[in-house]
């Protein structure tokens, strides 16, 4: 009931909102908007951002319709007659619309019109303007949108629609944003107890335009006066800052963070399926970054495959990517590898050459060109936590994505019977062939089994990186760094030491630079190797110094 | 795929074309020097294709001097030191008349030597860091004064960019145009403070935390710019994370100089609306010849979705400068033609000339341009007439005093103050 009579207060609002637009005067063919809309065609781009306030102050009700088509791209001109239309682009033809009378005005083709083009400035302009329009908006969240927007570039004129809104708005939300978009044009005001009560209002506020504004505050300026007059002023945004950098310090701490766990997820990754066919098995396999590049591609065929599912395609490409990639390394161990056991060198050499190999199939049948690999919708943008924290969401998938291979491989590996067979054969082969376990069976599988992580963790790097011939070549050598760190042979070395490479080498990139930190870590890695040739978590057991 | 298609019956027109000609005396030789293989294949194939392209025209028109046209297409497969291979393979053995080639400055400079040990003819499509000017080579992209500066010159004045960062991949051309602009910012009174570079791998994918740092740096209150010399592949995790972090072109807007219509197509172009780029040429520029050659483009691929791109118009302009070298000189002789080049000048396919100069640079319009939702770009800013190439930049301390003259002077680094010719054209 409560919602209802909430839901009757915000129409009314909405309605009243209309009213004062339509209080306006207008007629059937206002000549203010008339006469504007003909000066747009040959308008520059700042003359177009004048002609646009101009028509949002003629409080014609058609103004939305025209700026909405003008920020789509969709306004356009009549070549012959230099007259503007609203357009709907289908193919080779546009639908013209004409904005005054909302009348049809005929299919023309794309030769006979051009579109109106627009900047970032006329583009930022237009956002403001539109906002105005949205601001009477029935939902809450449209409403928000449009407050946050307007503060982008707050003048006399809109701080005064803000304030006329502020009385009327009833959600707490819309509300606190506009009072603290008010509270940060206040600090501009001459009379000191409204700087005063914006700085104390503003105390807690995360927003860097606030954190800018309060800094400018307590600062000398270039002629050595502060920005701010009254110390009793000043004393009170000296404590805002203080109390605002804490929480920024520790939000940057948090962010710091996360982008290296997902870094590290990265690593581990790239390296678990590596894990398994160098780590358990022995096998130096240089085709591993291929087998990725097997998952990246097999992602663009699904999604080529089902150009209408895209959000859906990249669940259905783990599985293909397993399946693909798997098939390719049964195939590399039982034609090559398994001729090669206890050759490390001619191994290395052999796995070398099917990475070549690889590399040039993709080429000839994809092109030497990257394709372009689609990021579903749920995969793009970023979660804003508050204003000074925000995660894309691509980087957090990635982190509950590898957690979930880890533990879905660390399962395979102690809880199935493969897991079991694979453990056997990689601690002591002679006895579980004893024992009646296929050990050439076994070693098939589980160099499948490696592969097809390899190929999983492809789909995942089609939505990070460029999907081409080169992808595997770019990850090699992170993912043998990687798995000799954390000690061969060990899942949760590999997780560990992926994360622990990701974070140190986000720590350190701020001081030093990507490709520093970069080296610095190598560097590091050489001297950890020479101090424990075993990684941070050395096997034990009767196969250890084998 | 397309490429590979292309590939297929491309070669077969190479083999009509060498069975075509009666003779070896009655062809002038070509050569085609771009990786068909290896990282740079990408953009590379594109130029070879379109110098190809050229060339079955020019023989439509029968040839030039009454001469077929012969290409030799050889592949040094993003291989710096096996471009220097090749070219002394098509100067020495093919003995080919001119060479049309090399898109990294490191290929170029590989090359150098050869040509200039060889006294062969080397026409260069791409834009550069500039501080070079040699007599064997016409650069027909762009200096940098011919693109980095009048974008810098935008943002500063129409834009209102107070606050910079340069962002670069770690190689030789970020870092030269990179100190050129920091020097030409700082001139124009913009405090150390105020500018941030900064570099990365070459195939760099991991982009959140630069991002986030460029984020930072942009949200203190004063107009931000990013200017952009990444190359190659890194370029779209770069504009995938500017997207995921909602960077919008409107609060920080980036300018690019290596992102052109070709590195687009392969991306959602829907979050970088607005995002620029700094070029001599764009596809989207309506001119009545700019048509034509598109029109042409199409035909001769028979894909009506290749994008045409600047480097391939540098290409077009460069291969009608030595047409009309040729024809005026009688010969197809390189020196003959480097002696007959300076002074001509083509038509631009925008509209304007380009003029080929003492330098070995040629004069070229400036457009800065928006990216569309189409993956176009939407011109908002040009130059009102061409710009010419400044082989030696003004605002860097050691080369403002060079100057390349080719005609009156005879050297590519000649220093007016002390008057005394050297570098790496000193014979």
């Amino acid at each position: 009931m409560q919602s209802l009579t909430r839901n009757l207060i915000l129409m009314l609002g909405w309605v009243t909102g209309i009213a004062a637009y339509a209080g306006a005067p207008v007629s059937a063919d206002n000549p203010g908007l008339a006469a504007l809309l003909a000066k747009i065609p040959d308008a520059s781009y700042a003359d177009k951002r004048v002609l646009v306030v101009k028509m949002v102050q003629t409080r014609d009700p058609r103004v939305h319709a025209v700026l909405r088509a003008l920020l789509d791209d969709s306004l356009y001109v009549r070549t012959s007659d230099n007259h503007v239309f609203i357009g709907e682009a289908d193919q080779d033809s546009i639908r013209l619309t004409d904005p005054l009378s909302s009348q049809a005005a005929g299919v023309v083709s794309t030769d006979s019109v051009s579109t109106i083009g627009v900047n970032n400035q006329l583009r930022k302009t237009l956002r403001v303007a539109l906002a105005q329009f949205d601001l009477s908006d029935p939902a809450v969240d449209v409403r928000l949108a449009a407050v946050k927007e307007m503060l982008r570039a707050l003048d006399a004129d809109s701080q005064a629609v803000l304030r006329s809104r502020l009385a009327e708005e009833h959600d707490s939300a819309v509300r606190s944003q506009i009072q603290a978009g008010l509270a940060l044009a206040d600090l501009d005001s001459s009379d000191s107890s409204i700087r005063l009560a914006a700085v104390r209002a503003l105390s807690r506020n995360l927003n860097p335009d606030v954190y800018n504004r309060l800094s400018i505050m307590v600062l000398k300026g270039s002629e050595g006066t502060y920005g701010e007059p009254e110390p009793a002023i000043r004393a009170a945004a000296q404590e805002s800052l203080r109390v605002i950098e804490r929480y920024r310090k520790f939000y940057a701490a948090v962010q710091t963070l996360i982008y290296g766990l997902s870094e590290g997820s990265v690593f581990v990754l790239v390296a678990i399926g590596l894990a398994i066919t160098f780590g358990v098995m022995g096998v130096i396999n240089m085709a591993h970054g291929e087998l990725m590049m097997l998952g990246a591609y097999t992602t663009y065929v699904v999604q080529l495959l089902m150009p209408n599912h895209i959000g859906l395609s990249i669940v259905v490409a783990i599985p293909a990517a397993f399946v693909v990639s798997g098939a390719i390394g049964i195939a590399i161990e039982r034609g090559i590898v398994r001729h090669l056991y206890g050759r490390p060198l001619e191994t290395l050499l052999a796995t070398f050459g099917v990475s070549l190999i690889l590399q040039q199939a993709a080429r000839d049948i994809f092109s030497a060109n990257n394709r372009p690999v689609i990021t579903p919708d749920w995969l793009a943008g970023s979660l804003q936590i508050n204003d000074v924290l925000a995660i894309t969401y691509n980087r957090l998938y990635i982190i509950i994505f590898t957690l979930a291979l880890f533990l879905g491989l660390l399962a395979v590996l102690k809880r199935t019977r493969l897991g079991l067979d694979v453990r056997a054969v990689s601690q002591n082969r002679e006895m579980a062939r004893v024992m009646g376990v296929r050990t050439a069976w076994v070693d098939a599988l589980t160099f499948g089994l490696g592969s097809g992580i390899a190929g999983i963790a492809g789909v995942a790097l089609s939505q990070l990186t460029n999907v081409g011939p080169n992808l595997g070549q770019s990850y090699i050598v992170d993912s043998f760094m990687v798995v000799v760190f954390g000690g061969v042979g060990n899942l949760w070395g590999t997780e560990v030491s992926g994360n622990a490479l990701g974070v140190v080498n986000k720590l350190l990139e701020p001081y030093t630079g990507a490709v520093l930190a970069k080296i610095l870590v190598l560097v590091f890695l050489i001297f950890f190797i020479q101090r424990r040739p075993r990684g941070l978590f050395a096997q034990k057991g009767r196969n250890a110094d084998g | 795929m397309n490429d590979g298609k292309m590939m297929r019956w491309a070669v077969p027109a190479l083999l009509t074309l060498t069975w075509g000609t009666a003779s070896a005396e009655d062809t002038i030789k070509i050569g085609v020097l771009h990786s068909l293989s290896g990282t740079m294949a990408i953009s590379e194939t594109t130029l070879k294709d379109t110098v190809l392209m050229m060339i079955d025209e020019q023989n439509k028109k029968g040839g030039v001097l009454g001469k077929k046209l012969e290409a030799v297409v050889v592949d040094p497969a993003s291989n710096w030191p096996l471009f220097a291979e090749k070219a002394a393979e098509l100067l020495e053995k093919d003995k080919v008349s001119v060479v049309f080639g090399c898109w990294t400055s490191v290929s170029r400079k590989s090359v150098l030597p050869v040509f200039e040990k060889d006294k062969g003819l080397l026409f260069y499509p791409v834009q550069y860091e500039g501080e070079e000017s040699s007599r064997d080579v016409i650069y027909t992209g762009a200096a940098p004064n011919q693109q980095a500066i009048p974008a810098i010159d935008y943002l500063m004045k129409d834009v209102g960019v107070k606050r910079w960062v340069l962002e670069g991949t770690d190689y030789v051309y970020p870092r030269t145009t990179n100190k050129i602009l920091e020097a030409y910012l700082q001139q124009k009174g913009v405090k150390p403070e105020d500018i941030v570079v900064n570099y990365t791998p070459f195939g760099f994918s991991d982009w959140t935390s630069e991002v986030a740092k460029i984020k930072a740096f942009g949200s203190a209150g004063r107009k931000t710019a990013v200017v952009s010399t990444i190359n190659g592949d890194a370029n779209v995790p770069f504009y995938k994370e500017l997207g995921n972090q909602k960077i919008s072109a409107e609060d920080i807007p980036v300018v690019a100089f290596s992102v052109g219509e070709e590195e687009l197509s392969g991306l959602d172009t829907k979050p970088l609306v607005g995002h620029l780029a700094a070029w001599n040429y764009f596809e989207s520029v309506s001119s009545p010849l700019n048509k034509e050659w598109i029109a042409k483009w199409h035909a001769y691929t028979k894909n009506p979705k290749r994008t045409f791109n600047d480097p391939m118009e540098a290409t077009v302009i460069g291969f009608q400068l030595w047409v009309k070298a040729v024809e005026k000189a009688g010969s197809a002789d390189p020196q003959r033609v480097i002696a007959a080049l300076p002074g001509l000048e083509v038509p631009n396919l925008t509209g304007g000339f380009a003029k080929v100069l003492p330098n070995h640079h040629i004069t070229k319009p400036v457009y800065i341009g928006e990216i569309r939702s189409d993956g176009q770009f939407n011109v908002v800013w040009k130059t009102d007439k061409e710009v010419p190439g400044d082989a030696w930049s003004d605002f860097l301390p050691g080369s403002k005093d060079i100057e390349a003259d080719w005609v009156t002077l005879n050297c590519g680094n000649y220093n007016t103050k002390t008057k005394v010719c050297s570098g790496q054209n000193l014979k």
